[in-house]
């Protein structure tokens, strides 16, 4: 039965899986056709992606927050399974929003970057393609038991990418890490999901996974109940760490971040474009929606000393990635540092570091993609990742050098690109703490060290310049040498395109934040007021 | 739409935009044309220049009632969160229309010298562009009208400064001194950025209309208790922006990065190393002194933790980097350490309060330093000339080079750079040379006639007058300046003599020399007056000289003069001259700073210093010029344990990289990467892996025997019942015929006892 149609979000999930058959459908030598299919059904969801980006409407979003409800744009909602309360219900708010915008973005430069990929290019475009539609899927899905399917379904094409077209050396070994991971986060987040499922069906007599009707649930305080009986652990307060952490695994949170440098080196360009610029970011989103947003009393309990994991990742990552040789672990390392500063804008807790949680997403995607995408065109032509032996390549390739350098300028948070209006909230919010008056028991009562934490987490913006200089140093300046890398040739025209679309973004909402800070904010508003602000 | 262009609100904006115009214009479009592209920054900077003279005659001419508070500016809405708006905006009150009087001068002139001194680099395109982005942050930074357009610029410039440089980047030794630079600020920018994000949450705002001129805000943020340190808000904010301030102007314990610095080409370090950034830093605190100054009564000796730290800082950095210029060969590093003396001048007069006199020094500082870098730059290419010339004429070889090295290496001084080899340019870079005495005399403090003696003197008569009234925090501040004061006035005398007195010391110095007009002309009278038509001079360049000297007879005449609007009223004589600067200035804090009493002790003790200095200086150095064979005075008065010492720099670089930079990357080897990630995670992962490994082994075993046992054995029974009853298949007809026989009997057999 279908209750509301707009069609947008069914349009945009559906191209990239239509191109994939189309691409299946083709003869085995047909590759440039394969490259062109695959172009066009992104191309075509990055069009629909920016018409619901630009489409979204911001003041809507906010009338619904001042009631505490979240606002979905562009709904698709067609019962699905009635008897268990599944539907097919996407939907988009202010946080999705951008995250769909950048999904879409890196699936498109994503195909470009891939258009030398000669071996088995067919099967590659189409599970790209599949893999990008799964994406979407989890951004868009407002039904829950949807986004869990999408969750599965992204990882199962990541896996193969990895497996068949990864680096030789270590992929089978990371695919397997990396699916382990995240299939056993998922699987610790699901049971936590169907807990607050049955929660909620047995206070409210409606069993339904749609997010709108558990985040009513939330509302009335049905999570808030002993889980067990008459005993004193509440639904939200027992399965928030479960669920939060569970999803956390794919936003790399410490100490389960293992598999994604492993992952993302293992991983070919446009699969770690994918995989660190957005795959990362679904953990990160899942984990609000579901964790954040669902039990807020759960998170006023454990945000506060979760805080530290993300502290720890900040900082550590950021260590570890300044002493790599290998200069695809350097930025998958920094991925992991910079996801820190996600969740440590979640934990925050207010309006500000939310906000500047949700932009920092954005940023570091349309970064790390940018990121990856230099360090395969470098590799794809000196064959080697060893920082020190490379040297010179701004020389050669003036426009991966540029496009890094700025790159690396968002990832230490210079002002006037998005990298400091991201980061900056992030700051602010840190020191404002959480919206709503701290149990004097617990941890934020006595003594706020959010404070401190904005301090030490600064080291980790600091070691981020040394180790983005190290790179620009080593990698790009100083002596090329003619003898060990001869006929370095310069990129393609598909190439420049994709770095100068991600640059444009990274450029854009340095210097204009309002084309996305006012939507995130009214995505994460809900969630402050539920959290008691 | 009538749209006044010159009315104030627009102005302030045009003037930041053009220099960044160009920055775009020539990254995009001119990158290719030499002469484009150095016409596009030229312009840029020019018309900055002509709109902030037009800005400040406007504030010089507006009333009394609009000089004050009433700031011109306009701001727009950046972001929005929650009920919360980042403002980006701009404002000129006397404070930034003064800056406004220095900052675009100094980089117009800076500009024109580049002309002449880049004129043969390869990417002289480049480096045009990077210096109009920093212009353009400059000028953003002084025009901001809230901290976080403040903190942009503050850190594009930063930005700008690693680029330039690491201008050289193929230079190994100037992309590590970069970096250096870049990492070592950052420490401070990023206690800034904390700083300000505090602000932002006590104050709501970030504006400084709304916090620097609202008494109530400024009591509200001294009153609320910080949250972590104990202390008010106001003291831990001001706190964390002096460590901004620490970082930019190259403060002890973060000065290691500047001397390093002066690895760029040397514009560079005039622009950025002495006239604008490391003064942006200054200019920083003297913006928000209401907030760093907030709740302490500083005229009764209450001073506030921002202020204590920056006195203490201030007055061992001045004290300390005034030692340490002592101690150097190269003619750049000399003039580093003495800008971050000079600054910790600055840093320690906010430090004790005297408002204005800090301001006074940030600006005439600027114009003398300025005019000794780009001097210092004239006399390197004389000498790079010379030792070309030297080599062509084969008398190079008599003296050694040293090897170039690899990377930073703290006593290497490039030969077009030490002193030692130098001597006698007087009469081969006349112009250079004059007027590099007279930014040498201002910056000594030659007494009434150069700026820099009024500024000096001003922060020196106010410490003064604090450690009267019995302030330690004065007393600290009066002995390290005065001191510093000595000091700086016998460096400035070894440097100038060394490099231009006496008699050449080396073939360079013998063939050194950038020939123009002038040059040949203010020479041949020289000459004639000394005697010295034989000497031979070497053909020299003429094309650049222009473009190189007149900057610096333009910024000689700013070293004398632009002292002159800041006497003290009750000095004698010049005291008529009424001290404009002081009363425009004090407007725009919000209580009118009084000058303190006119006293002649100060005065006379600082001039004293001041020629005690060069006279000492002219005593070693002038009197008996240095020979080639000479060893320095200085080193063997002081001898050679101290000499290293200071040829080491007190040893704290060595310091840093043995006691930070190599434990943390130990720490992030052997602890991190090592121990935690990839022994304990990993480790722990392992193990569990292996566990489950075993888990594995043991279940697939069980598998195979015991369930497959049972699984298999079904199957397998079935199977070979087929594979025994598949023999009764033999495909011969007669054999199947016998087995139908045989049903057929049985069948039969089966009927007759049923029937039966």
């Amino acid at each position: 039965m279908v209750i509301t149609f707009s069609g947008a979000l069914t349009g945009i999930l559906l191209t990239p899986v239509i191109g994939a058959i189309i691409i299946l459908l083709l003869n085995k030598e047909s590759r440039e056709q394969a490259r062109i299919i695959a172009a066009m059904s992104t191309g075509i969801a990055l069009l629909l992606a920016l018409g619901v980006f630009f489409g979204y409407d911001v003041d809507a979003a906010n009338a619904a927050a001042a009631n505490g409800e979240t606002y979905f744009a562009f709904e698709d909602h067609v019962q699905w399974i009635e008897s268990v309360g599944i539907s097919y219900h996407l939907g988009v708010d202010g946080i999705s929003a951008p995250m769909v915008l950048l999904t879409a973005l890196a699936g498109f430069t994503g195909v470009l970057i891939s258009w030398k990929i000669e071996d088995r290019t067919r099967e590659f475009m189409a599970f790209f393609l599949l893999l990008v539609a799964g994406v979407f899927g989890v951004f868009m899905a407002v039904d829950l038991f949807v986004l869990f399917f999408f969750y599965e379904l992204s990882i199962f094409p990541m896996y193969f990418l990895i497996v068949i077209w990864g680096w030789v050396k270590t992929r089978e070994y990371a695919a397997m890490k990396l699916t382990l991971y995240i299939l056993i986060g998922s699987v610790v987040a699901l049971i936590g999901l169907l807990a607050l499922y049955f929660k909620a069906g047995e206070a409210t007599g409606v069993y339904s996974f749609d997010f709108v009707h558990l985040n009513e649930a939330a509302r009335a305080g049905v999570f808030d109940l002993p889980f067990f009986g008459d005993s004193g652990v509440t639904t939200a307060r027992l399965w928030f760490p479960a669920i939060f952490i569970g999803f956390g695994v794919l936003a790399g949170i410490w100490p389960f971040h293992n598999w994604s440098p492993d992952g993302h080196v293992a991983a070919p360009t446009a699969v770690s474009m994918i995989h660190a610029g957005v795959l990362m970011k679904l953990g990160a989103f899942a984990a609000l929606r579901v964790g954040v947003q669902l039990l807020p009393d759960g998170a006023r309990m454990h945000l506060p000393w979760i805080i530290f994991l993300t502290l720890i990742n900040v900082v550590y990552g950021a260590l570890i990635a300044f002493r790599q040789r290998d200069f695809k672990y350097v930025i998958g390392f920094s991925s992991v540092s910079h996801m820190g500063l996600v969740s440590m804008g979640f934990a925050t807790m207010n309006l500000t570091g939310m906000t500047g949680a949700g932009l920092q997403m954005f940023s570091h995607g349309v970064m790390t993609a940018l990121f990856f995408a230099c360090v395969g065109m470098v590799y794809d032509r000196a064959h080697t990742r060893d920082i020190p032996s490379l040297g010179g390549f701004a020389r050669k390739l003036p426009w991966v050098a540029v496009a890094f350098i700025i790159g690396g300028f968002v990832s230490m948070g210079m002002p006037g690109l998005s990298g400091f209006v991201a980061e900056f909230p992030i700051f602010v919010g840190l020191w404002d703490g959480p919206v709503f008056e701290p149990d004097p028991d617990w941890l934020t009562g006595s003594f706020n060290y959010y404070a401190a934490i904005a301090i030490v987490a600064v080291l980790g913006i600091i070691i981020t310049a040394a180790y983005v200089l190290r790179i620009v140093g080593q990698v790009f300046f100083g002596e090329f040498n003619e003898e060990r890398f001869p006929g370095v040739t310069a990129i393609s025209l598909y190439d420049k395109i994709a770095l100068v679309m991600l640059v444009f973004w990274l450029v854009l909402v340095g210097i204009y934040p309002r084309v996305m800070a006012p939507m995130i904010e009214s995505g994460v508003r809900p969630i402050v007021s539920m959290l008691g602000g | 739409m009538n749209i006044n262009w010159f009315d104030a609100d627009y102005l302030p904006w045009l003037i930041m935009l053009f220099p960044l115009l160009s920055f775009v214009i020539i990254v995009l479009f001119t990158a290719r044309s030499r002469i484009v592209s150095q016409f596009v920054a030229l312009a840029g900077i020019g018309i900055a220049w002509v709109l902030s003279m037009v800005e400040f005659v406007k504030v010089v001419w507006a009333s009394d009632a609009e000089l004050g508070h009433e700031v011109f500016g306009s701001s727009i809405d950046w972001m929005t969160l929650g009920t919360r708006t980042f403002e980006m905006g701009v404002l000129v009150d006397p404070l930034t229309a003064y800056m406004l009087l220095m900052v675009p001068l100094a980089c117009l002139l800076i500009f024109a010298y580049s002309v002449g001194y880049m004129r043969s680099d390869p990417h002289y395109s480049r480096f045009f562009a990077y210096i109009s982005l920093f212009a353009g942050a400059m000028l953003t930074l002084v025009l901001a009208d809230n901290l976080l357009l403040l903190f942009v610029g503050w850190e594009v410039m930063g930005l700008c400064s690693y680029l330039l440089i690491g201008f050289w980047f193929h230079k190994k030794s100037a992309y590590q001194a970069g970096v250096k630079a870049f990492m070592t600020t950052r420490v401070g920018d990023m206690l800034m950025m904390v700083g300000i994000g505090y602000l932002f949450i006590v104050a709501r705002t970030l504006d400084f209309r709304e916090i620097l001129y609202n008494e109530e805000m400024l009591a509200h943020l001294a009153s609320t208790p910080a949250v972590i340190f104990g202390g008010s808000a106001a003291a831990l904010i001001g706190v964390l922006l002096v460590a901004g301030t620490i970082g930019k102007s190259s403060q002890f314990p973060l000065h290691v990065w500047l001397p390093d610095a002066m690895e760029g080409p040397t514009p560079v370090s005039a622009m950025i190393h002495a006239a604008t950034m490391v003064s942006a830093g200054v200019y920083m605190v003297v913006r928000m002194f209401p907030l760093l100054s907030a709740g302490a009564d500083f005229h009764a000796g209450d001073f506030s933790a921002p202020m204590i730290v920056m006195g203490v800082i201030g007055s061992i950095t001045a004290l300390g980097a005034a030692i340490l210029a002592v101690g150097q060969n190269d003619i750049k590093r000399i003039l580093a350490y003495s800008t971050i003396s000079q600054l910790g001048y600055m840093v320690a007069a906010l430090g004790i309060g005297a408002w204005v006199a800090a301001a006074f020094h940030l600006v005439n500082h600027a114009f003398f330093k300025a005019l000794l870098f780009m001097a210092s730059g004239v006399v390197i290419h004389a000498m790079e000339h010379g030792q070309h010339e030297a080599a062509e004429h084969g008398d190079e070889h008599l003296h050694h080079e040293p090897e170039q090295p690899d990377g930073l290496v703290m006593d290497y001084v490039p030969p077009a750079n030490d002193i030692r080899r130098m001597g006698g340019l007087l009469d081969r870079i006349p112009v250079t040379a004059i007027t590099m005495a007279i930014g040498g005399l201002s910056l000594a403090g030659f007494p009434l006639i150069t700026a820099g003696f009024w500024s000096k003197d001003e922060i020196i008569a106010d410490a003064w007058h604090g450690a009267g009234e019995g302030y330690l925090l004065a007393l600290l501040v009066v002995l390290c300046l005065l001191a510093a004061a000595v000091l700086t006035a016998f460096y400035t005398a070894r440097m100038w003599f060394m490099t231009f007195w006496g008699a050449p010391r080396t073939p360079a110095a013998q063939h050194a020399g950038i020939g123009s007009f002038r040059n040949a002309w203010v020479r041949s009278r020289w000459a004639r007056a000394r005697r010295l038509e034989g000497v031979a001079v070497s053909h020299q360049d003429r094309s650049s000289a222009l473009w190189m000297e007149v900057p610096l007879i333009v910024l000689a005449f700013l070293a004398i003069f632009a002292g002159f609007i800041g006497v003290h009223t009750d000095f004698p004589l010049l005291g008529a001259l009424d001290n404009p600067l002081h009363e425009f200035l004090g407007g725009t804090l919000l209580e009118h700073p009084t000058a303190v009493d006119f006293n002649w002790l100060p005065v006379l003790a600082s001039s004293l210093l001041a020629l005690a200095g060069l006279g000492v200086g002219y005593w070693l150095y002038g009197l008996r010029p240095l020979g080639a064979e000479d060893a320095d005075p200085a080193e063997q008065a002081l001898g050679a344990g101290i000499w290293r010492v200071l040829e080491n720099r007190f040893y704290i670089d060595i310091l840093y990289r043995r006691y930070l930079v190599r434990p943390a990357e130990w720490f992030a080897v052997n602890i991190v990467i090592q121990a935690i990630d990839k022994e304990t995670i990993d480790g722990v992962l392992e193990t569990i892996g292996e566990a489950f490994v075993w888990l594995g082994e043991f279940f697939k075993r069980f598998n195979t025997i015991v369930i497959d046992g049972v699984g298999d054995g079904i199957p397998g029974a079935i199977g070979s019942f087929a594979g025994w009853f598949r023999q009764v298949q033999t495909g011969r007809i007669q054999q199947y015929l016998l087995y139908v026989t045989l049903a057929l009997l049985a069948l039969g057999a089966l009927m007759f006892i049923q029937i039966r």
